[in-house]
């Protein structure tokens, strides 16, 4: 009996991307001490290998699918694509983060070593084949959010920031949890493929209630993690009181993970409840659309628009999330990628012109930036333009398969309103490049330094992807279009 | 037998877990929290989770509790001063939590299957020996992603605790 219990080789190799992090996320805590202070620039040169390294295994565990560790995860096209999106992410923000930490003399240590491991608990979250699994994956990427929010915490914006998430993230987890709870009480099990099986067999029909009470708790949970109204009020707060870069983190990484975790336990797991999911998840899909962009529209802070605009995207997202189809899915994940460049490039501009102890976040302190730096004004222009949907970047086609789908499976009132939606969100991504353009240089932009480099390298890497998946979405849609198909 | 012992404890989990809540003094919270765990460790092993049981006495009810009264005497907390609550809050609050609680009861009412009662000893795989064979087999995974969970518990702490950076 205990021999079937041990671990093989391949089960090692579908982890490794875990392993890898683990290990570089304790490296980098111990080395942080070795050296003196000033002389811990070699942290970010092994977090970027240990992220490079991460990336690396995802891409070749793939190349062995199944399951692992008691089907406690399981490597699918899908988790693979969204392990490799939140290590991308992580990379990024590294390339935003250091310049960063460096301004605001901040101890780099601690706070490579938390990204690292939230990073790991994406991607145990994005793959995990399991209610319990899941949870855990949440807490560990959640926990080392919360803990990054409040990373300078000299700062009471930042203490601000990091205590709303706190508090109303551990509650929105009890919910999950609580849901979870029930799923195991009517079910017996928190696999989700054998959940799936027992709400199919007939003859549950009274436990199908229980179910989608449960499978209410859990929406939740995840409507919290990922921003969707009635559950995104902490989003604004959150985003605005956080260092910028942890900002560009929590709205790229770990809301596509929380994305996938719903997809994969909405899409599998309850499935044979879709009937009554699919209004709950119309209604939030309507809602979080209307509420962001309408809140964006009078906001003059500009994490905050931001902000409102990832609480808006998530609404999009939505109704591909409600479509309940492969197209759906594919649509969503191909969404998510294109986000996570557009919207780490925005900030990465918003951290550099905020300055140190971020003085200048309003909208106006941008005017005159197209004169005094056009480059950095006219990546600005294209994050922007991509997040309004301008065909030839990212945006446009992510939109563009996302109402496709919803079309296809005939929500059309959700599209004509989402459409709506987006004409609007227009108004307030514009009104960013008309202060840049068309406004005189205010002290703000006029005592502007030059890019540093590891930024310069973020921006034109958002910018190329924005390009690449706006040009050529086929690279990422095809590969997304393939790995849809859950097993069920 | 067990229906009484059962009816018992969780009146007194309920009753502890609501006064926790009422009280405005956090030592009197955090009693009322011990008689929660306590009421919660008897229904545990009426169940026939007796480490379980055990476990919920020593962690809970004894060391987070103990290290609860510690924080609670070290920041010299006194009761607790109203603020100025939303109107939402007072008008919507209770109502809702009622209609919530009013709407989980119903349901598992409703849909729960009318089984046969647990009874005390028809279960035995609560031993210390039952549970760390599934933790170390089949769970094992979830309990070595646990620990890195803790880990950040720790660095997330000292992060945000330690005096000079």
């Amino acid at each position: 009996m205990s021999a079937s219990f041990l671990p093989t080789g391949v089960e090692y190799i579908r982890l490794l991307p875990e392993i890898i992090l683990a290990i570089f996320g304790t490296v980098v805590m111990m080395a942080s001490p070795l050296r003196p202070k000033e002389s811990r620039n070699f942290l970010y040169a092994i977090t970027l290998v240990g992220l490079a390294a991460a990336l690396w295994a995802a891409i070749a565990a793939y190349a062995s699918p199944g399951t692992a560790f008691q089907d406690m995860v399981i490597v699918d096209g899908f988790g693979t694509f969204f392990r490799v999106l939140v290590i991308g992410v992580g990379i990024l923000t590294i390339l935003i983060s250091h310049q960063y930490l460096a301004r605001e003399r901040a101890e780099p240590g601690e706070y490579y070593s938390l990204l690292l491991l939230s990073i790991l608990g994406q991607c145990v979250m994005v793959t995990a084949n399991e209610l319990i699994m899941l949870f855990i994956g949440l807490e560990v990427s959640s926990i080392a959010s919360y803990v990054m929010a409040g990373y300078l915490r000299n700062d009471q914006r930042n203490n601000e920031s990091a205590l709303k998430y706190f508090l109303l993230g551990s509650f929105a987890t009890a919910f999950l949890l609580y849901g979870v709870a029930w799923i195991y009480g009517i079910t017996g099990t928190t696999n989700l493929a054998e959940v799936r099986a027992a709400l199919l067999t007939p003859g549950l029909a009274p436990a199908g209630m229980l179910a989608s009470a449960a499978a209410a708790l859990m929406f939740i949970g995840f409507a919290f993690k990922v921003s969707a109204a009635p559950f995104h009020v902490w989003a604004p707060d959150v985003y605005q009181g956080a260092p910028t870069p942890v900002a560009a983190f929590l709205s790229a990484g770990p809301k596509a993970a929380a994305f996938a975790i719903l997809l994969r336990v909405y899409a599998t797991a309850f499935e044979p409840l879709a009937d009554r999911w699919e209004p709950v998840l119309w209604l939030s899909a309507l809602l979080t659309m209307v509420i962001g962009n309408f809140a964006a529209l009078t906001q003059t802070n500009i994490k905050r628009l931001l902000a409102y605009s990832s609480v808006a995207h998530a609404g999009y997202v939505m109704v591909a999330v409600t479509t309940n189809t492969e197209l759906g899915t594919a649509a969503a994940m191909f969404y998510l990628a294109s986000y996570a460049f557009m919207n780490i490039g925005a900030f990465a501009v918003v951290a550099h012109i905020s300055r140190q102890g971020e003085k200048y976040v309003q909208i106006q302190d941008l005017a005159g930036l197209g004169v005094r730096q056009p480059l950095t004004a006219a990546l600005l222009s294209v994050f922007m333009l991509s997040l309004i949907g301008v065909p030839l970047t990212a945006g446009f086609f992510g939109k563009f398969y996302i109402f496709k789908a919803a079309l296809d499976a005939n929500l059309v009132w959700l599209t004509v309103l989402g459409l709506l939606n987006s004409a609007v969100a227009a108004y307030y991504y514009l009104r960013v490049i008309v202060v840049m353009y068309m406004q005189e240089p205010v002290e703000s932009t006029d005592s502007l330094p030059p890019l540093p480099t590891g930024l310069k390298a973020t921006l034109w890497g958002a910018a190329a992807g924005t390009f690449l998946l706006g040009i050529f979405p086929s690279l990422v849609l095809d590969f997304a279009g393939r790995s849809a198909a859950l097993v069920k | 037998m067990d229906a009484i012992l059962f009816l018992i404890f969780a009146t007194i989990a309920v009753l502890c877990a609501i006064n926790l809540v009422v009280q405005k003094h956090p030592i009197s919270s955090a009693l009322s929290l011990i008689g929660v765990m306590a009421s919660l460790a008897v229904l545990y092993l009426l169940l026939g989770g007796e480490f379980l049981a055990a476990v919920q006495l020593i962690v809970y009810a004894g060391a987070i509790m103990v290290l609860f009264v510690f924080v609670i005497m070290l920041l010299n907390a006194g009761a607790e001063r109203r603020s100025n609550r939303s109107l939402m809050a007072t008008l919507f609050g209770v109502p809702l939590l009622a209609a919530f609680l009013a709407l989980v009861a119903y349901v598992i009412q409703r849909g729960l299957p009318p089984t046969e009662g647990v009874y005390f000893g028809g279960f035995t795989q609560g031993t210390p020996r039952a549970i760390g064979r599934v933790l170390f087999t089949q769970y094992l995974l979830p309990f070595e992603v646990t620990s890195v969970l803790i880990l950040i518990a720790i660095i997330g702490a000292v992060v945000l605790a330690r005096k000079e950076i």
